[in-house]
This record gives structure tokens, sequence and C-alpha cells, in this order.
């Protein structure tokens, strides 16, 4: 047992850390660091950035151009992104659909899009939730009917994020209703310019544009573009949601936040004195701090479970519950934080570069809408409740 | 970096599982919980036999292994709720000597800890302390004794112990005294604990001592630490063993309890509680390993400066308050889940449940160890 990265991983991360520093553009991380709105070419320009380096695909593998990263590498270029700032990973593309391809997809789609997702060429969203279908996903109605060598696609995805920026989507479509509604779903992968896709925003909690509807009126899909066999398109969706193991934690994510926190309440006075000096207060951020420890040396311990060649299994869902409670605990407490600053609405100090009254909105503005928009956080992904299901089910045996 | 323990380590783990549960099952431990003080000299004397009390001392004295095993052992020690002065003796006293004592001290001490002759007890906390390491008791020195005056409050296995390591304030800051519990002008209030074991408080009047039975030479205020710090760590693992065990049979409880026609366990209000019982015990083994952690580097000579000091501070507080509130957390649940069966002392769940309260409250509850953790908190913004 050692608590320690060793000498080689130490200069790994060396190495990622130099690397963002000289590479990442000051204005982005400024960005992403006070939760101001990002353009598309904010993403797309660092993926390429990334790309340029070999990296865009970090949990790839040589074969498909990525940098073959062992498990624990991975978690130490994440853990560097996201304490310098950059953009999130395009994860979409990069982390969902990529290792689906690399498993079950045609050599011709893997060598179309694999390389296209590297590049950022292509952006990808998902078509998975359906008005009627969420944790009970496997009853998703929209219909796709084989006429010659296309399937035509009616239907209706919805909470589609970023879906308006997107050239492509994944999308589980029905393809037979017999037997059990998990076996007659496929697997599509569908060019968002085809005739026939409107997306439609929907109008969230925070005001801002995140995620979609998705209508889907006699879309036209070339049969090639079916992953694996039809009618086993659950199994595929399956695949991709193990595959996401520790990345679900958001581990270097909330510590990044926890700092932040740390900082605004230095910040922020209460009558006079910085709030870190208020016990009640700094007293919950301590509470939050060793929740991240916890969580951290159980990402550690899956990491070197998997390492050593054993299969975690469903432990991601544990995971997923602490990582997501904690996110929402930092959000919530850099909101609290704020004290009678939280109130005020003023979305257009979410735009970089805007100065103007409420004083100081440039730094505080964006922090109250954004304790709302991680309300998400437990409820996607497979909410909370159901990850508590597969906790019972799987490793319990309930 | 790597958290996986080698084969060595899982055998010896396996080999205290297969001992204690052969030999300390739940009925063999209501046979240990009706003598006087818990404690049963045919198990201590058999835990030497099968080398358990040398787990973690040095290996010049006859010590197998260090922190990671006595983590292992301690998590079986909590799964089974041994009674015996298992904590005190091998992972708080046994280490303070090796940290802290001289030489002879140590070669006269050690093996006799491994042979199960010599049971031992930290006396180091006081009444108006409460969990603060703020000791009143004094030692004046006179010609070639010190004499003891004060009380100790709570000390674990007190009652049983064979030899006391009784801190005091002196001329040179604090020290340890080895005390025979029978020195004139030392007087024991024995009695048992919540949790079926046993504890003293100890008075001091005018006890003289030979200055021989000082441990070690100079300030032994940074070894006092390392030794509590160790023993939050074998707390935490055993907590560990000891809601990983409450976690099981309060599955197998709602497996087999029938209400409204089927077992209470497939509804989902009781099956999501077993879920977060699940998620806090393995973050709190993650947290115990933490702990072990960073003790084994100290012991390791890895880390001596004053900023690992820190570290291993506040990562062991981190470790006792979130093993602390999870032990809670899981003990009311287990006893809530069991329904009336939670309230009765024939089932093991309302044991583990008091284990695991009592486990809180020594060095250290929650709330004193979230305080710790935001303290640090304060001074890295100073």
């Amino acid at each position: 047992m050692d608590l320690e990265y060793t000498t080689q991983e130490k200069s790994f991360r060396d190495d990622i850390r130099a690397f963002i520093r000289q590479n990442l553009p000051k204005d982005v991380a400024a960005k992403v660091l006070e939760h101001k709105r990002l353009s598309r070419e904010d993403i797309i320009g660092w993926h390429r950035i990334l790309h340029t380096r070999g990296w865009s695909g970090p949990t790839w593998p040589k074969e498909f151009g990525g940098p073959g990263w062992t498990a624990v590498e991975q978690h130490i270029f994440d853990e560097e992104c996201t304490a310098a700032g950059t953009p999130p990973v395009i994860a979409f593309g990069v982390r969902m659909v990529a290792p689906v391809l690399m498993k079950y997809g045609s050599p011709a789609q893997q060598q179309f899009y694999l390389p296209r997702i590297l590049s950022g060429e292509h952006w990808w969203c998902q078509g998975y939730s359906e008005p009627g279908s969420g944790s009970d996903l496997a009853s998703l109605k929209t219909a796709a009917v084989r006429r010659g060598d296309s399937y035509i696609v009616n239907g209706q995805k919805t909470w589609n994020t970023l879906g308006h920026l997107a050239d492509w989507m994944f999308c589980l479509v029905r393809t037979s209703s017999e037997g059990r509604s998990q076996e007659g779903i496929s697997f599509l992968l569908i060019d968002m310019k085809s005739k026939g896709i409107s997306v439609r925003p929907i109008a969230l909690i925070d005001g801002e544009h995140e995620v979609n509807e998705v209508w889907l009126d006699n879309v036209e899909v070339p049969v090639t573009q079916r992953v694996g066999e039809e009618n086993k398109g659950w199994t595929y969706a399956k695949y991709l949601l193990t595959h996401e193991r520790v990345n679900i934690a958001r581990l270097g994510e909330s510590k990044r936040e926890l700092r932040s926190l740390k900082a605004i309440a230095a910040r922020v006075p209460s009558n006079g004195r910085p709030l870190i000096e208020d016990v009640r207060f700094r007293d919950a951020i301590a509470a939050v701090e060793i929740e991240i420890r916890a969580l951290e040396f159980t990402v550690l311990g899956v990491l070197s479970a998997e390492a050593a060649g054993r299969d975690p299994g469903a432990i991601s869902s544990a995971l997923k519950i602490s990582g997501s409670e904690i996110q929402q605990t930092l959000s919530e407490l850099k909101m609290r934080a704020l004290g009678p600053r939280a109130i005020p609405h003023v979305p257009e100090a979410l735009d970089a570069g805007w100065q103007g009254e409420p004083n100081g909105a440039e730094w505080w503005a964006a922090l109250s809408g954004r304790y709302f928009n991680m309300r998400k956080t437990s409820i996607y992904s497979g909410s909370n409740e159901i990850q508590r299901n597969i906790i019972s089910h799987r490793l319990l045996g309930l | 970096m790597q958290f996986e323990f080698d084969d060595e380590q899982l055998s010896l783990q396996e080999s205290v599982r297969r001992f204690l549960t052969e030999r300390y099952d739940f009925e063999a431990r209501r046979g240990c919980l009706a003598k006087p003080w818990g404690s049963n000299d045919e198990i201590w004397q058999a835990f030497a036999e099968q080398g358990f009390l040398s787990i973690g001392l040095p290996e010049a004295h006859g010590g197998i292994g260090g922190a990671t095993e006595l983590m292992l052992t301690m998590e079986e020690i909590g799964r089974a709720l041994v009674l015996e002065p298992y904590l005190s003796t091998v992972a708080l006293c046994a280490p303070l000597i090796a940290d802290h004592g001289t030489e002879s001290q140590q070669t006269e001490l050690l093996p006799r800890v491994a042979a199960g002759t010599l049971k031992l007890a930290l006396a180091h906390g006081e009444a108006d302390a409460r969990y603060a390491s703020a000791v009143l008791t004094e030692a004046r020195r006179a010609g070639d004794s010190c004499v003891l005056n004060g009380a100790k409050t709570t000390v674990l296995d007190g009652a049983v112990a064979d030899l006391l390591l009784v801190s005091a304030k002196t001329e040179n800051g604090l020290a340890v005294f080895l005390v025979d519990p029978n020195t004139p002008g030392v007087r024991l209030a024995r009695y048992r604990t919540q949790d079926g074991r046993s504890a003293a408080d100890v008075f001091f009047k005018d006890a003289k001592l030979p200055a021989s039975l000082v441990l070690g030479n100079g300030d032994a205020t940074a070894a006092l630490e390392r030794a509590v710090e160790r023993g939050i760590a074998a707390l935490c693992a055993e907590a560990v063993g000891a809601m990983e065990a409450t976690n099981a049979t309060t599955i197998e409880y709602t497996k087999s309890r029938k209400q409204f026609g089927q077992p209470i366990g497939r509804f989902q209000a009781l099956q999501h509680r077993m879920a977060d019982m699940f998620v806090q015990a393995t973050q709190s083994r993650s947290m115990g390993i933490l702990a072990a952690g960073r003790c084994a580097a100290h012991q390791n000579g890895k880390a001596g400066n004053e900023t690992d000091a820190e570290l291993r501070r506040r990562d062991v507080s981190a470790a006792k308050y979130y093993v602390g509130k999870a032990a809670r957390f899981v003990g009311q649940q287990a006893v809530q889940l069991h329904g009336g069966m939670g309230m009765a002392d024939e089932l093991a769940v309302s044991h583990y449940f008091k284990r695991l309260t009592m486990i809180d409250m020594t060095f250290g509850d929650s709330t004193h160890h979230l305080g710790v953790v935001s303290d640090a908190i304060l001074l890295d913004h100073t």
C-alpha cells in the first residue's frame, strides 16, 4: 500500500501541468473558473490544442489514436485539467460514443468517426431520454422502420445536451416491439443536418440554453449508420454507461470548486470580518472538504483495483451518489457565502468582460444560477435513486 | 500509488478472521461479556500463540508487519466485536513504547506484550480536557524519584491492564510514566463501559515512582500525539469491520423478516437506506486506509517534518470525523431496519450499534475532529 504517486506518475503530472500552462488561453480559463458563458469555439479550440499534442482522447488506447494512458494517468490528466480551468472534454464524443464504436462499431465506422472525434470535426450529442422515458429508458418509443437500405426514424428525444451545437447524435430507437422492451432497441448514428430533424431549446431553471428537445420527422438514416446488430442497442448503451467508471465522481472539478469556495469565503465580509473566520460557516466547508477526501480515496482505490486487474463492479453507483451530492453542496455553499448578494439576477454579467452595476456582479452573478443548475447532478446519468437500486440489487443482493 | 494489499497481508487478515469465527462467535463473546471485565485470558493467550499480539511491533522485538497489517487485523477485531484490550495494548501502547521508549525498555516490555503476559492501557485523558490533550496531572522530581498527583478519566482497558502508560507534566514538558496499578498512592475506580468492555478512572495522590519508570527521554508531547493518531487509525479500522458486519447482518435480517406477505428487504425505502449504509461503510474504509497510510509513513521514517505532521493530523482527523459520522449513521439505521428486534439484547445488531457509538465518542467525536479540520482551513487562509 502506498498513498503517494510514484516518481514516474509525478513526472507525468509535471508534463501535463507544463503543457496546460503554456497552451491554455488565459481568457478561456478565466471563463471556466468564474462560470462564465463558454462559446463553442472556446471548447473546440481547447480540444484542437489537445489534439495537436495527441491528448484529445485522454481515455483512448493507442490503436485508435489515443495516448494509451493508464487509469491513474487519466485521473492525473483530469485533475490537472480541471484544476487549471480547461473547458470540459466534449464527453458525448470522446468518452461516450467512442468507446462503443471501438468495441462494437464496424471497421468502416471506426475509420470514419473516430479520427473526426479526435480532431474536433464532429461534435456529438446524445439521443436517449424521451418525454415518456426517463429512468425507465427501455420504454422508449422513437421508432425506426426499415425501408430498403435505410431506417425511417420518427419520434421525440429530450434533455439533449448541447445538441444545438452538435454535428452528430447517437440515438436509441425502437426497431421491434417483440419480447422485453430492452430487446427491441437499436443504436443509430444520426447526422444532425439530416432532413426532418428539428432542435428546440428547453428553457432551464437558470435561464441558460443547455438542453433541447430533438424532433425526428421521417428522418432517413442509412443502415450503415447502425452500430452492431439490430435490436442489440441496449447492450451497447449499457456498455457505454459501465465504461464511465470513475469520471462520474467529478472529483477534479469538486476539488477545484472547494478551493474556489474557500477563496470566496475569504473574500466576502461578514460583519466586517472575512466570512471564513465564522466558525459556523467554516465548519460547513470542513465537512465538504472531508467528504471530498473520502470520495478521493475511494476513487483512488477503484483505480488501484483496476490497475491490479480486479473489476470493481457496481461501485461507480456509489461514486455517482457521493460525487453528485458533493457538487451540489459546493454550489450551495458558494451561493450561501454571498449572503444578500445571492439574490440579484444579472444574466448579462455571465458574459466575459461585462462590467456594470450592481457592483461586483462580474464575479458573483453566476453562483446562484449554478446552484440551481447543479440540482441536475443527482437527476442525470441515472438518478441517485436509480443508483441506489443498482447498489441494492447488484451489490447487496436485495 | 497503489492501495492493493499483498497476498501475505490478506492471508494474515484471513487467519485472524478464521480464528475469530471459530473461537469468538457471538455466543462465545456472550460468555466473555459475563466475566467481571469482559476479558478472557484464554482468548488473550490464544492471540499470543497465533502471533496476533506481535503485529506492528518492531522486528527487532519479534514484531510482524506494520500499520497495514494492524489495520487489517483491527477490521476483524471490529467484525467480531472483540472485548479484549487489543486496541490499547497492541495499537496504542506498544507502538508508543517502540516510538519513545529506550532500547532497554523496549527489550523488557515488548516481548512480554507479544507473549501475552502484559496488557497495557494509555492513561492520558483528563476530566477537564474533554478531547483536548491538556494534561494537568503533575510529576514532581524528588531525588531519584518522581511524585505523581492528579487524575485520569475513562482510561480504556484500565480495569484489566497490568501496566498503565500515564502522561504527566514535568519541568521538561510531558512525560509518560510506566505505572503498576498496585503502586501505593495510585487508586483505580474500575467500571464497565456501554459496549461491554471495561475502563477505569485513575487517581494519583503523592504516588512515588522511581525515575527509571519514565518512558524514554525528553518531551513526549509529539510521541503522545502520534500514539493517539495511531489509535484513531486503529479505531477507524475497527469501525469499518463493525460497519461491514452490521450491514451484512441487516441485509440478512431484511431478507428473512416477512411483513405484508413478503421479505421487508423487497421494500425500496429499506433498500435505499441499506445502499446509503453501504456507501458510507465503503468510503469509511477508504478513510481508514488513508489514516493508516499516514501513520505508516511516519513509522517507515518517510515523513518526519512538521508539514508531514500537519498533513497527518488533518487527514487522521478527517478520517475520524467521517468514520465517526458513518458509524453513527450505520448503527442507528441498522437498529431502525431491525425494528423491535433492533432494541433487543438478543441479536448482534444492538451490540454493534453500541460499539460503533462508543468508537465515535473515543479520541474525539466527529464534532471535535470537524473542528480540527475547520481550524486548519483557517490557518491555510491566514
